[in-house]
């Protein structure tokens, strides 16, 4: 199986605007074994500070994973979706959608806009945190993410 | 869990070893899961938009891919499958044995939904289809197949 070579922690970008969710994602991630590195953004326009690492995020890494909450302040999901899968630089970094919309519009149109997958958060606490760490130990133990997914094409 | 209606996996790869450990690997898990195998590049889109003898293929959920196949290769198919508006929203896993960062970054440049390396060991390689299982088929919501779980 393929690990990232664990030289550094796993960065992750969270952007989401629910502080509970914040830190239960936070939880869910501590308690397993693998290095993460979590870095949190409360609305569309904050993660895409972030990625081009503009102002206050200019000596933030470059994440290897995006998780997306569709429904954010300013810009949404959608739009920051749309503008990581069309940057060249960062169009590789898997976007995992996680949302508490259940509506087929809402999974079509991420899939379109080439989202790597779509999760409705469950409402459910446990239900929460297992999802969290399923995610992590697919995307961080059986999948081969890109090196560095900013890598100039 | 429920579906609307039970899930179809397309794998698309030529050795026939790594189908039939595909297929013993999805019967263990507790989803019903229709297999429905190619072994070419040129059978995959075929099948896809129900071309020849694939008339009345059935639309997959998700698609395993692997890279490396005779005719049409797996970064073809990939490429066809996303650049069509009829099937990019089929999540595609590519399934390789390639572990080489080229074919890694080609894939998610081509918006392959995922890239997993398939371990040589035969336990491993069963733990990771199980896994593939789990997360997209029980996680995941894939278009046309939302889950009713509350």
């Amino acid at each position: 199986m393929n690990m990232l070579k664990s030289v550094r922690p796993i960065e992750i970008l969270l952007v989401e605007d629910n502080p509970g969710d914040v830190r239960l994602t936070q939880e869910a991630l501590k308690t397993n074994k693998l290095q993460v590195s979590l870095h949190t953004a409360e609305d569309g326009e904050k993660a895409m500070r972030f990625l081009h690492q503009e102002g206050e995020y200019s000596d933030c890494p470059h994440p290897d994973i995006i998780l997306l909450d569709l429904n954010l302040p300013r810009k949404n999901g959608r739009e920051v979706l749309a503008e990581i899968k069309n940057d060249p630089r960062l169009k590789r970094i898997p976007v995992v959608v996680l949302t508490m919309s259940k509506a087929e519009e809402d999974i079509l149109d991420a899939y379109e806009l080439h989202a790597n997958c779509y999760i409705a958060k469950p409402i459910d606490l446990d239900q929460f945190v297992k999802v969290v760490k399923t995610i992590e130990d697919f995307w961080f133990t059986i999948v081969k993410l890109p090196q560095d997914g900013t890598l100039n094409p | 869990m429920s579906e609307l209606h039970p899930i179809t996996v397309l794998l698309v790869e030529d050795s026939p070893g790594d189908i039939r450990l595909t297929e013993e690997a999805l019967r263990e898990s507790k989803l019903k899961v229709n297999l429905e195998s190619v072994q070419d590049g040129e059978q995959a889109i075929a099948y896809l938009r129900r071309q020849g003898n694939y008339r009345e293929a059935i639309r997959p959920d998700l698609i395993l891919l692997d890279l490396n196949m005779p005719r049409k290769d797996g970064r073809e198919v990939l490429a066809e499958v996303k650049a069509d508006p009829e099937l990019k929203t089929i999540p595609i896993v590519v399934l390789t044995m390639s572990a080489s960062e080229a074919d890694v970054e080609r894939a998610y440049e081509l918006q392959a939904n995922c890239y997993i390396t398939k371990p040589v060991n035969l336990d491993q390689f069963i733990k990771v289809i199980a896994a593939i299982n789990d997360f997209w088929l029980t996680i995941v919501s894939i278009p046309g197949n939302v889950k009713h779980d509350d």
